[in-house]
C-alpha cells in the first residue's frame, strides 16, 4: 500500500477518535461545572478540560481568561483550534475523500454525512440544548464511522493502520485525562476528600465512559486508586493504557506477519504494553508517582507514532 | 433568445418533424408519454440520492460552496442505433490514427511541414509543443493512448468534431456512473431494450495501458494512476478509475526517480513503476524539466522517460495535437497519413492567423462561434448570435490584439434531445464524448459514452463547470 | 585559448537531507572554434551518473544519491582550446527546427518596452541584421544597470527590463526576447568566461545568447558586455532560457537549511609537452 496512503488512513483515526475523547471531555466538564459550588468547590472546571485535550496553550494565545463559553467554542468549533471538534472531524473527512477507495461505502458514508451535517453547527450563542445535541451527534458519528469499520472493512493493511491511529490517539487521551486530576488521585495511604473529590473521580471516569464500567470490575464505592489502576493498567476496560496497548502490539504485528518483517515499531509497542501487563498501580504511586508515570507514557507513545511513521508512513 | 429567429430549427434526435419518433427512440417515447411530471420528478430524485451516495462530484475552480456539487444528471437517455454507432467508431479509430500519426511526425522529422500542408510555426511555436519530447522514440508511436472526441450532430447523417482532447480527457467515470444508475432506476426498460455495455471500460483500460509499458518493464508491468490530489476538479474520477482499475493512485510525492527509474514509496519499500496513467498537465509533470515550481510532479520524471524507463499515457506534448488551430487542419491531416477522406465531418474554421479569414470573423461576429486556440471548458468563448453588441465589440478588440490565438466556427445547429425539466419534458442540445483507446495491440472504443447537455433552454454550452448536465448513452444492440 | 577550468557547487544541510536528484548540463560540447582536451565530472557522493543527451544537443547527466546527507559536491573540470571567430558558432550539434527559438517562454516574454526596443532598433541600424543586434544589446545596456544579488534565477526579461538591473542572466533573456521578437531565431547560452581580473575564483558562470544571422548562422553575443563572443567564452550548454540550459537543476528530499557555494576557476594553461 502507498505510505501516503496508510499514513492518511493513520491519521483519519487518530482524528475520528480525537473529536470523540473531546466530546467526552467536554460532557464530563459541563457536567462537574453544574454540581454546586458548596460541594464542588470554586473551581474552574475548563482550564483542566483544555489541558486533558491537549489544547490549554493554544487557548491561552487566544484568550486571557478561561471560561466556560469560550472554552467551549475552542473545543469545539474554533478554527483556530487544529484539534477543535469541527477541525478535526473535517480533516477527517478530507482524509477519508482522499483514500475513498481504500475505505468501504459504509465507512465514507459515516464520516461524510456526519460531516456534513455537524459542519453547520455553529459555537456562536449556542445554547446547552444545542450543545448536547452537538455532542451526541459527535459521538454517534464517531461510533458509527468505528463499527462500520469493524463491520465491514477487509482485515488488511488499511484496516490496520486506522487502528493504530485509533489506539495511539485514544491511549494519549487517557493518559493526559487522568494526567489533568492526577492531584485528586492520591495512594491509598493519603487522605481521603470530601465531596469535591468525589465529583472529580466520576467526573474522570465519564470523560473515559467509564463510570459503570467501574462498578462491575471493582464492585466498590470510587476508590481514587482504584480508578487509576481501571484507566491505566485492567486490560478488560477498553480506554485503559494496557488495553490500547495490546491493541497496538497485535496490530503491528498483523503487519509485521503480512509483510513478512518487523522493526522497531512492533519492538516498541511490544516492550511498552509488557511493562503495563507486568505493572502494579500501587508500585506505580510508590516509585515515581502517578504524574511522572504519565508524562513518561505520554512521551513513549508519541515517540512510538514516530516510529511508525518512519518505518511505514513515508 | 434571439437566435431561434436566426437558426434553422435543430435536427431533435427522437422526434422529426411530423412528430413521429425516429428509429431507436419508439420506446423511449411510449415510456416518456407514459409518465407524469410528478413521476419522472420521483425517478430524477431517485436517481440524485444515488449519485449522492455513491458520492460522484465536480469541484469548480473558484467556486468554495459548490465544491462539491452534484454534476445534474438527466434521466431520459440519449440513444443511438447499431449503424450510427459503427459508423462513428470507424470514424473515431481513423481520427484517432491520424493523430498519432501526426504526433510521431512532428516530434520526428516532420514531414507533414515539409510538405506545407501545415505552417511549421503553428507546430514549432505552439504552447503545447513539447521541444523536449523531439527525437524521443515512443513505444509503438503512440502518443495519444485515451482520447476524448467531442462530436456533435446536426442531421440524421451529419457528425462533427467539435474538439481532439488529446490531453487528459475527463468525464468517463459519469459515462460509467450513469449507467449504474440508470440501470438501478430504470431496471423495466433494461429489460425491454438491449444496450451494448460500457461496464468493459476499465479492464480495456487497463489492456490499453498495459500493451503500451516500455521493454524494460520486468515481467507484468506496474500500473498507476498520477493525480494532482484531491484538490483537482476531476479527483473523484481519478480515484474511481484506479479503484476500478485495480492500480495505485498516486499524488507525485508518492514517486520518486531512481537511477532513471520510477519507483512509488509503499509501507512495503520502493515500488518499481513501468506505466503512469497521468491525469497532470505537462507543465506540472517534472519540476526540473518544466515549470520548477511545481509541487505535483516527480523531479527527474522526464530523464525517465527519456531513457525509456516509464511510459506516460497520454505522452507529454499531446496538447498541440488538440490545438484549436491545428483541429482545423484535421482533414488534411488525415488525408497526408492515411491517403483516406475523413469519416467524421471537421467544423468549418477560420483561423484568425490568416488575415482574410481574420477579417471575416471580425465581419461576421454575430453569426459565429470564436473560440480562444488554446482554451478549453467553455471559457474564453464568444458565441456571437447570444451576445450582445457591446460583448462582441469587446471580443473584436481581443482577436485583433492578438489575433494567433483564435478561431471562428459557424453557429451549429446542435442537436436537441429529450429531457427532463420543470414543466416535464422539452428538448434540449446536446454533444457526445466518446473515448478512444489506442493501444499497441488494437484500438478500443466502448459503444457509448458520455453525452452533455445545455439545460438552459436554447444554450449550446453544455460544459459541467457551465450548468451542463449529462446523459446516460445507450448504443442499441440491434 | 587553452582555458582550465574547475567549476564546484557545495550544498551544505543543516538538517541532514533524505535523498536529492541532480540533472546537469556542466559538459561542454565541441564545434569548429571550440575543443574539449578533457572534461570530467565528480560527485562526492556514491551514484551512478546517467549520461544522455537532450533535444538541444546538450550533454547532460543526471544522478540520485540517497541520504542522510550533510551536503553534497559537485566538481566540473577539465581543459578546453578555444579560438575567436567574431562569434560565429559553426559544426555545433543541431538538432531542433529553427521556428522552436522563436518560442515564447515564461522567462524570455517580451513587454510592450522590450518590443518597442526591438522595433527601434531594427529601423534605426537598416536591414542587415548584425547592427540591429548590436542596437539592441546597445539599446539594453543604456537601460540596465549591471548589479549582482538582486535579480535571481527565475526573474523574467519583464520584470528585469522594467527594474532597470540585472546579471547577465537577464541581459540575455531580455535579448533574447527581442530578437525573437523581430523574427530571429535566439537562444540562451550558459558556460564560461575568462577574465584576467577574475583568475581567483568567479561566484557564478556566464551567461550570454546566440542568434540565427542569414549567412553567418548562429552568432553568439554577450549582452551584458555588448560584444560578440569571443575566444575567452567557452559554450557549455543552450536552451530556450536560463531554465533550459541550467548548470545545475535538482531537489532534496527532506533536509532543512540548505546553503550553496559555488566557486569557478578559469585559467589559461600552456599546452602540454
Amino acid at each position: 500500500m502507498l505510505s501516503r496512503t496508510a499514513d492518511t488512513l493513520f491519521w483519519l483515526g487518530r482524528y475520528v477518535e480525537r473529536a470523540d475523547n473531546t466530546a467526552r471531555i467536554i460532557d464530563a466538564a459541563n457536567r462537574l461545572a453544574t454540581v454546586p459550588d458548596s460541594l464542588a468547590g470554586e473551581t474552574s472546571e475548563w482550564e483542566p478540560a483544555l489541558a486533558a485535550a491537549g489544547v490549554l496553550s493554544g487557548y491561552t494565545e487566544h484568550h486571557d481568561e478561561v471560561d466556560r463559553d469560550p472554552a467551549i467554542d475552542y473545543l469545539a468549533f474554533s478554527p483556530d483550534n487544529f484539534s477543535s471538534i469541527k477541525n478535526c472531524l473535517g480533516t477527517a473527512r478530507n482524509n477519508a475523500r482522499a483514500v475513498r477507495t481504500a475505505l468501504t461505502a459504509e465507512m465514507w458514508e459515516a464520516i461524510n454525512e456526519a460531516w456534513q451535517e455537524l459542519k453547520r453547527y455553529d459555537g456562536a450563542r449556542m445554547d446547552r440544548q444545542t450543545l448536547n445535541t452537538f455532542l451526541s451527534r459527535v459521538k454517534e458519528a464517531c461510533l458509527r464511522f468505528d463499527g462500520s469499520a469493524y463491520r465491514t472493512m477487509l482485515r488488511h493493511d488499511a484496516y490496520w493502520f486506522l487502528r493504530l491511529g485509533f489506539y495511539l490517539e485514544r491511549a494519549d487521551s487517557t493518559a493526559r485525562i487522568l494526567d489533568v486530576k492526577y492531584h485528586v488521585l492520591l495512594p491509598e495511604d493519603a487522605q481521603v476528600g470530601g465531596g469535591l473529590d468525589y465529583f472529580q473521580w466520576t467526573s474522570i471516569l465519564r470523560s473515559v465512559s467509564a463510570l459503570t464500567a467501574y462498578r462491575w470490575v471493582y464492585h466498590e464505592s470510587l476508590k481514587p486508586w482504584l480508578i487509576a489502576d481501571l484507566l491505566v493498567l485492567n486490560a478488560k476496560m477498553p480506554r485503559s493504557l494496557a488495553s490500547c496497548y495490546e491493541n497496538l502490539a497485535t496490530f503491528l504485528d498483523h503487519l509485521s506477519l503480512a509483510y513478512g518483517r518487523q522493526g522497531p515499531a512492533q519492538r516498541q509497542a511490544r516492550s511498552t504494553m509488557t511493562r503495563l501487563q507486568n505493572a502494579q498501580i500501587s508500585e506505580i504511586f510508590q516509585n515515581k508517582g502517578l504524574h511522572e508515570f504519565l508524562t513518561e507514557f505520554i512521551d513513549e507513545n508519541a515517540r512510538l507514532g514516530e516510529t511508525i511513521s518512519k518505518q511505514y508512513l513515508t | 433568445m434571439n437566435s431561434k429567429g436566426i437558426m434553422p430549427a435543430p435536427f431533435d434526435e427522437m422526434s422529426s418533424a411530423d412528430g413521429n419518433s425516429r428509429p431507436g427512440y419508439e420506446l423511449i417515447k411510449r415510456w416518456l408519454d407514459s409518465e407524469t411530471p410528478e413521476s419522472l420528478g420521483h425517478r430524477r430524485l431517485e436517481a440524485e440520492l444515488l449519485f449522492r451516495r455513491i458520492g460522484i462530484t465536480f469541484a469548480v475552480y473558484g467556486d468554495e460552496e459548490a465544491e462539491e456539487r452534484i454534476i445534474p444528471f438527466d434521466i431520459v437517455p440519449r440513444v443511438l442505433t447499431k449503424t450510427e454507432w459503427r459508423k462513428l467508431a470507424t470514424g473515431l479509430e481513423q481520427r484517432v490514427t491520424a493523430l498519432n500519426m501526426f504526433l510521431a511526425d512532428i516530434y520526428g522529422t516532420g514531414e507533414i511541414l515539409k510538405a506545407g500542408i501545415i505552417p511549421s510555426d503553428l507546430v514549432y511555436r505552439n504552447p503545447y509543443f513539447r521541444p523536449e519530447m523531439m527525437g524521443l522514440k515512443l513505444p509503438h508511436d503512440i502518443y495519444v493512448q485515451i482520447a476524448g472526441i467531442d462530436l456533435v450532430r446536426t442531421d440524421a447523417e451529419d457528425f462533427y468534431v467539435l474538439e481532439d482532447n488529446a490531453r487528459t480527457p475527463s468525464g468517463v467515470s459519469y459515462m460509467l456512473e450513469n449507467r449504474e444508475v440508470m440501470m438501478r432506476v430504470f431496471p423495466d426498460l433494461f429489460a425491454e431494450y438491449r444496450i451494448d455495455p460500457v461496464e468493459t471500460y476499465p479492464e480495456e483500460l487497463l489492456a490499453t495501458l498495459t500493451s503500451v509499458a516500455p521493454n524494460s518493464a520486468p515481467g507484468e508491468p506496474a500500473v498507476a494512476l498520477l493525480t494532482p490530489g484531491p484538490l483537482n476538479s476531476a479527483y473523484y474520477e481519478h480515484s474511481f478509475l484506479a479503484d476500478k482499475l485495480g492500480i495505485d493512485l498516486v499524488e507525485g510525492s508518492d514517486l520518486l526517480v531512481r537511477d532513471n527509474v520510477v519507483f512509488m514509496r509503499t509501507t512495503e519499500g520502493l515500488k518499481r513503476v513501468d506505466v503512469l496513467y497521468r491525469r497532470l498537465d505537462d507543465d506540472f509533470l517534472d519540476p526540473l524539466t518544466f515549470l520548477p515550481t511545481s509541487v505535483l510532479g516527480v523531479p527527474g520524471l522526464m530523464n525517465a522517460y527519456r531513457a525509456g524507463n516509464i511510459t506516460l499515457a497520454n505522452a507529454v506534448g499531446t496538447g498541440v495535437a488538440d490545438d484549436k488551430a491545428v483541429y482545423s487542419y484535421m482533414p488534411e491531416i488525415v488525408r497526408f497519413y492515411l491517403g483516406a477522406e475523413p469519416i467524421l465531418k471537421n467544423v468549418p474554421t477560420w483561423r484568425c492567423r490568416e488575415k482574410d479569414a481574420c477579417a471575416h470573423v471580425l465581419d461576421n461576429l454575430h453569426d459565429l462561434v470564436v473560440k480562444e486556440v488554446a482554451g478549453s471548458g467553455g471559457y474564453g468563448m464568444l458565441i456571437g448570435p447570444a451576445a450582445d453588441k457591446a460583448t462582441r465589440d469587446i471580443f473584436a478588440e481581443k482577436i485583433k490584439a492578438d489575433p494567433d490565438n483564435f478561431i471562428a466556427q459557424p453557429t451549429l445547429a446542435l442537436s436537441t434531445c429529450p429531457t427532463v425539466v420543470d414543466a416535464g419534458i422539452a428538448p434540449r442540445h446536446v454533444d457526445l464524448r466518446p473515448f478512444v483507446l489506442y493501444g499497441a495491440d488494437k484500438v478500443r472504443i466502448v459503444p457509448g459514452g458520455l453525452t452533455r447537455v445545455a439545460l438552459k433552454e436554447g444554450s449550446l454550452v453544455v460544459n459541467s463547470s457551465q450548468g451542463g448536465g449529462t446523459k446516460d448513452t445507450w448504443v442499441l444492440d440491434a | 585559448m587553452r582555458l582550465k577550468i574547475r567549476h564546484e557547487t557545495s550544498y551544505v544541510y543543516g538538517t541532514p537531507a533524505t535523498r536529492a536528484i541532480q540533472i546537469l548540463r556542466l559538459t561542454p560540447r565541441g564545434h569548429d572554434s571550440q575543443f574539449v582536451v578533457n572534461w570530467r565530472i565528480d560527485v562526492d557522493q556514491d551514484c551512478r551518473l546517467d549520461a544522455s543527451r537532450d533535444p538541444f544537443g546538450n550533454a547532460v547527466q543526471s544522478f540520485t544519491v540517497e541520504g542522510p546527507l550533510d551536503g553534497l559536491t559537485i566538481v566540473a573540470e577539465g581543459v578546453v582550446e578555444t579560438q575567436d571567430n567574431s562569434g560565429i558558432v559553426h559544426g555545433q550539434a543541431e538538432r531542433l527546427p529553427l521556428p522552436v527559438y522563436l518560442r515564447d517562454t515564461p522567462l524570455t516574454r517580451a513587454s510592450p518596452g522590450i518590443r518597442a526596443l526591438a522595433e527601434q532598433a531594427s529601423a534605426a541600424a537598416g536591414p542587415d541584421t548584425l547592427p540591429i543586434l548590436y542596437a539592441i544589446m546597445n539599446g539594453i545596456r543604456d537601460r540596465l544597470d549591471f548589479i549582482v544579488n538582486v535579480t535571481d534565477s527565475g526573474t523574467t526579461a519583464i520584470d528585469a527590463f522594467s527594474h532597470g538591473h540585472g546579471v547577465c542572466q537577464d541581459f540575455s533573456h531580455i535579448f533574447i526576447a527581442a530578437a525573437r521578437h523581430i523574427g530571429l531565431p535566439a537562444r540562451y547560452v550558459s558556460g564560461y568566461l575568462f577574465h584576467t581580473e577574475m583568475l581567483d575564483g568567479q561566484a557564478a558562470g556566464h551567461a550570454w545568447a546566440e542568434v540565427l544571422v542569414d549567412d553567418l548562422g548562429w552568432v553568439a553575443f554577450d549582452p551584458a558586455n555588448g560584444i560578440a563572443a569571443t575566444d575567452s567564452y567557452v559554450r557549455v550548454a543552450v536552451g530556450l532560457d536560463y531554465l533550459g540550459a541550467a548548470p545545475i537543476r535538482g531537489t532534496r528530499y527532506g533536509g532543512a537549511d540548505e546553503t550553496m557555494e559555488v566557486k569557478i576557476m578559469v585559467n589559461e594553461t600552456a599546452r602540454a609537452g
